[in-house]
């Protein structure tokens, strides 16, 4: 597909590489030289210098004749003006990053007037993935499938866990409930693991299970962490407000470090339940001061990853039941040693599934397109959402009889609001909700592509 | 620097660059050209047995930066021209190792100069070869792998690949995907070449020489199978190997845009308008030039006129008479337009029209300024602002070529020859010309110049080539230094 990028910040770069990994034709767009030649030097992409708002630019670009065009722009208004003009020239799709929460209400309200098909925010979406993780304190990542009702949850194998050294089979042996586990990660690699996998301490583990069954799991696996009452957070970013709004909103009481005075105020009137401190949050002294000892939950949301990495080990040097830490450049975690920072939030990861998942689902015609795309990890394996249609192959037929390509685990089957934990005597019934999971490289954009044979029935 | 990753692509070069040598092998086999086909098939074996030693290691990382892409390059022509040398000295059709090497990066570097005495004694295998090595060597053999094994992963490397191999101030890609640029070049050129094999056999040229014709051509090189160039075939081949030179000197991205129907830029390209302006000029007081020796044969005399014009213009070198025979004026212009050359982005050498023109305009500018000194004044081509590194880059190439110009001639005047003859050997070797004046010119050849010298003119060869930098990176120490500082 044929692909215009407007505004080539860090977001921006983020969508150029994965689509153009995934081997769309991009052509890039900013008014900053420097940055432009940086993402030609490392990237497979066009790039054209100008204003990506102006009708003459996006006439040379050959707007008209893409497919999807995404403004990312830093000014939210820039945004709206690119997809309002790349409509007007006969682009189909755009997706615009809209930060600014006084816009909600125009963009839900005037969609069609400013030729919208999709509007992303990173600030909310990672706000709300770290909600969700406060929410249920025991998971190192949680992602949803199928409306809420299927998950995916990230697990620490611990020292002197009972799951140290046993065989999965063994595993979901000696468990009552089913669970299934869709992919391993140890030594900061993924894998998609089979019943002779032996799992060891220090291995991440990918479940899938309804969540009463998770729950149990958890308490089988001693590694429980109890409701969270109270969070820190650590700098005043655009994300803190998001976030605050809705831990505030669920009783949660919260306590906002922010070193900048009048960034402070803005604050205090923003959110008036919120405990708003003016302090380093990068200093010890101040967080010890502040109580990080005592407190449930400590998110790092500054501007900086170093930052939030430093804060995020001090915290968990201090025992804080759950360490959320905001990170832009996962290759950062790379060389931490392995407990500093366990569930760590990548907006820009967040923000570039979201549209990858759109783009996969464009590519599909028939409406058999991705419904759900999560990223396991450093981009090695994802985990897609696909409804079953009457076009589906192998319908009916036994997950075991099944000719299913390599490297393909189906980890999830949602029939009527009830999650089916598959084996191999399941079978897949016209409107289920299936999830697969895969490593990233394939690139599935519908069901029929995990059969081996191709998808051409 | 990523020694290892540069070796497997090495490795992968001379496996297809072996599958390349499998028709001339063919040829030789059907010919009964023993010898030859010998020669053939060790290399091949050779150049197998070398690309299998990558396979004893593992890369350790897959990126590279610009400094591997030029790197790699220089590394590819030397090692191609060295392995691609070995069937004329294995056959011992040419005894002399320095000999073979020379007339290989002749023909890899589509230069055409030849230190053969006597071309039709060669067996057709080696002529096969001889004449394809200019095909691949024209548009870049990376350039080719790049095009059908899409060998590096993904994001930016391939780019630095493509920039290094293909000539010109600017190198930009048609389309957002290297590999697909590539193929969209490739197929052009391959395009190009059917349509003129198919007009060359329309003219009752046999197909070995309708073929190698074309090879010669489209690569803008100019081996020829005959000892008399062109010559000897009638007068519409020859019109039709002077159009299609003049073709093959264009930017290919110009036809890519005649494929989009994107006739206005076409129209706006002030580099096509330059390189046929100069062509049409020169050839039209070379015409008139000629026009009284040869008293009532104007159409021999502008067919002359033009097809010599073309032909070392673009760099290829065929030749229809011994235009060293011409008077002063015409032999002159010739010697202009070799150091000229063809457009960027196109299978010829030389300067190149957009490298002269933004020359040009900077010295307008530098002229106009001392008269208004506050003058700012951005340089434009084609309607858009030339980038300043694209400037940078003409002005370095310039220094880079007149020096490299002036050490080379002064080395090959060892020998003992003219001045005339050392100058334009110089010149027809670093513009990728082939035939030069004096004793180089159509009816000489370079048979008699020393073993240092004709290593000297081979490595000109490759600078033209290459366009100079890639080569200098290559010698440079720092390059090497495991410290990078």
């Amino acid at each position: 597909m044929r692909i215009v990028v407007i505004g080539e910040g860090k977001v921006g770069y983020t969508l150029t590489r994965e689509l153009s990994r995934a081997g769309h034709d991009l052509l890039v767009i900013d008014n900053r030289k420097d940055t432009l030649s940086q993402t030609e030097e490392r990237l497979d992409v066009m790039v054209m210098e100008g204003n990506g708002a102006s009708v003459k630019v996006q006439e040379m670009a050959g707007v008209g004749r893409s497919d999807l065009m995404i403004a990312v722009t830093n000014a939210d208004e820039t945004n709206l003006l690119c997809c309002m003009v790349a409509r007007k020239l006969g682009c189909r799709h755009t997706i615009a990053r809209i930060r600014n929460a006084a816009y909600a209400e125009d963009v839900y309200r005037l969609q069609d007037e400013l030729g919208l098909s999709m509007t992303v925010n990173p600030e909310r979406s990672a706000a709300r993935e770290i909600f969700g993780l406060l929410q249920y304190p025991s998971f190192l990542k949680r992602d949803t499938f199928a409306k809420g009702r299927a998950e995916i949850v990230a697990l620490p194998v611990r020292e002197g866990s009972p799951m140290d050294g046993m065989k999965l089979l063994e595993l979901y042996k000696s468990l009552r409930v089913r669970v299934l586990v869709c992919a391993v990660e140890r030594n900061k690699e993924v894998f998609i693991p089979d019943g002779q996998t032996v799992l060891q301490a220090g291995d991440h583990i990918y479940v899938t299970a309804p969540m009463r069954a998770l729950m149990q799991l958890v308490k089988w696996m001693g590694i429980e962490t109890p409701r969270i009452r109270s969070a820190m957070l650590v700098g005043g970013s655009r994300t803190a407000v998001y976030l605050a709004e809705m831990l505030v909103e669920a009783g949660i009481d919260v306590k906002l470090i922010e070193h900048n005075a009048a960034r402070c105020e803005e604050l205090s009137e923003e959110l008036p339940k919120v405990n708003i401190i003016h302090s380093d949050g990068t200093s010890f002294t101040t967080l010890a001061s502040e109580g990080i000892a005592e407190t449930d939950a400590v998110v790092t949301l500054t501007d900086l990853d170093e930052q939030n990495l430093i804060v995020s080990m001090f915290a968990n040097s201090q025992h804080v039941p759950k360490v959320v830490s905001k990170i832009n450049r996962e290759e950062y975690c790379s060389i931490l040693p392995d407990n500093a920072a366990e569930c760590v939030v990548n907006p820009l990861q967040l923000t570039s599934v979201n549209i990858l998942r759109y783009v996969r689902a464009m590519q599909n015609r028939q409406g058999e397109g991705v419904l759900t795309m999560h990223r396991l990890v450093n981009e090695q394996v994802e985990a897609l959402e696909f409804r079953v249609t009457e076009n589906t192959r192998f319908l009916g037929m036994s997950l075991a009889d099944m000719q299913l390509k390599p490297g393909i685990l189906v980890s999830s089957i949602t029939r009527r609001n009830k999650v089916i934990v598959p084996s191999g005597i399941d079978s897949f019934m016209v409107d289920d909700r299936v999830v697969i999971v895969t490593r990233s490289d394939h690139n599935f954009n519908s069901l029929n592509d995990i059969f081996a044979g191709g998808s051409k029935a | 620097m990523n020694y290892r990753m540069i070796a497997k692509l090495l490795a992968q070069v001379l496996r297809f660059v072996a599958v390349f040598m499998l028709p001339a092998l063919a040829i030789s086999l059907f010919q009964k050209e023993y010898a030859a086909a010998m020669g053939f098939g060790i290399t091949i074996l050779i150049m197998v047995a070398l690309s299998l030693l990558t396979k004893l290691f593992r890369l350790k990382r897959q990126t590279m930066y610009a400094r591997d892409g030029y790197v790699l390059v220089s590394l590819t022509w030397f090692l191609i021209s060295m392995l691609g040398a070995l069937p004329f000295w294995i056959s011992g059709a040419v005894p002399n190792y320095v000999d073979c090497f020379f007339e290989v990066v002749s023909g890899f570097t589509t230069t055409g100069a030849s230190i053969l005495t006597d071309v039709e004694a060669l067996p057709m295998g080696l002529l096969y070869w001889r004449s394809f090595t200019h095909w691949l060597g024209g548009m870049g053999v990376l350039v080719f792998l790049l095009a059908i094994a899409r060998f590096t992963e993904g994001a930016g490397d391939s780019m630095h690949i493509m920039r290094a191999e293909s000539p010109g101030p600017q190198v930009s890609k048609l389309v957002p995907h290297t590999f697909r640029s590539a193929q969209i070049l490739y197929l052009i050129y391959i395009g190009l070449t059917v349509i003129q094999v198919v007009l060359l056999l329309a003219g009752n040229m046999p197909l070995f020489d309708a073929v190698t014709t074309a090879f010669g051509t489209a690569g803008t090189g100019g081996f020829g199978i005959k000892a008399d160039s062109i010559g000897g075939y009638s007068p519409y081949i020859q019109w039709v190997v002077t159009i299609f030179m003049a073709l093959f000197g264009v930017n290919f991205g110009v036809y890519y845009l005649l494929l989009l129907r994107s006739f206005r830029k076409v129209l706006r390209n002030e580099e096509l308008w330059f390189y046929l302006g100069i062509m049409f000029s020169f050839g039209l007081i070379i015409f008139f030039n000629l026009l009284p020796s040869m008293p009532g044969q104007a159409g021999d005399a502008i067919r002359h006129s033009f097809f010599q014009v073309s032909s070392i213009m673009t760099t290829t070198g065929f030749a229809t008479v011994d235009f060293n025979q011409w008077p002063q004026l015409s032999r002159t212009l010739l010697v202009v337009l070799m150091i000229i050359g063809a457009s960027a982005g196109s299978t010829g050498g030389g300067f190149k029209c957009s490298r002269v023109l933004i020359l040009f305009k900077c010295l307008h500018r530098e002229v106009y300024r001392m008269l208004h000194p506050n003058t700012v004044k951005q340089i434009h081509m084609d309607g858009e602002p030339v980038p300043r590194e694209a400037i940078r880059n003409a002005y370095a190439f310039m220094c880079a070529y007149c020096l490299i110009a002036i050490v080379s001639t002064v080395l090959i005047s060892l020998d003992g020859f003219s001045l005339e003859t050392n100058l334009t050997a110089m010149l027809a070797t670093l513009n990728n010309i082939g035939p030069g004046l004096d004793l180089v010119g159509p009816a000489g050849n370079y048979s008699m110049f020393s073993n240092f010298s004709k290593i000297v003119l081979s490595v000109n060869m490759l600078l033209g080539r290459l366009e100079i930098f890639p080569i200098i990176i290559m010698c440079m120490p720092t390059v090497w230094k495991r410290s990078r500082v």
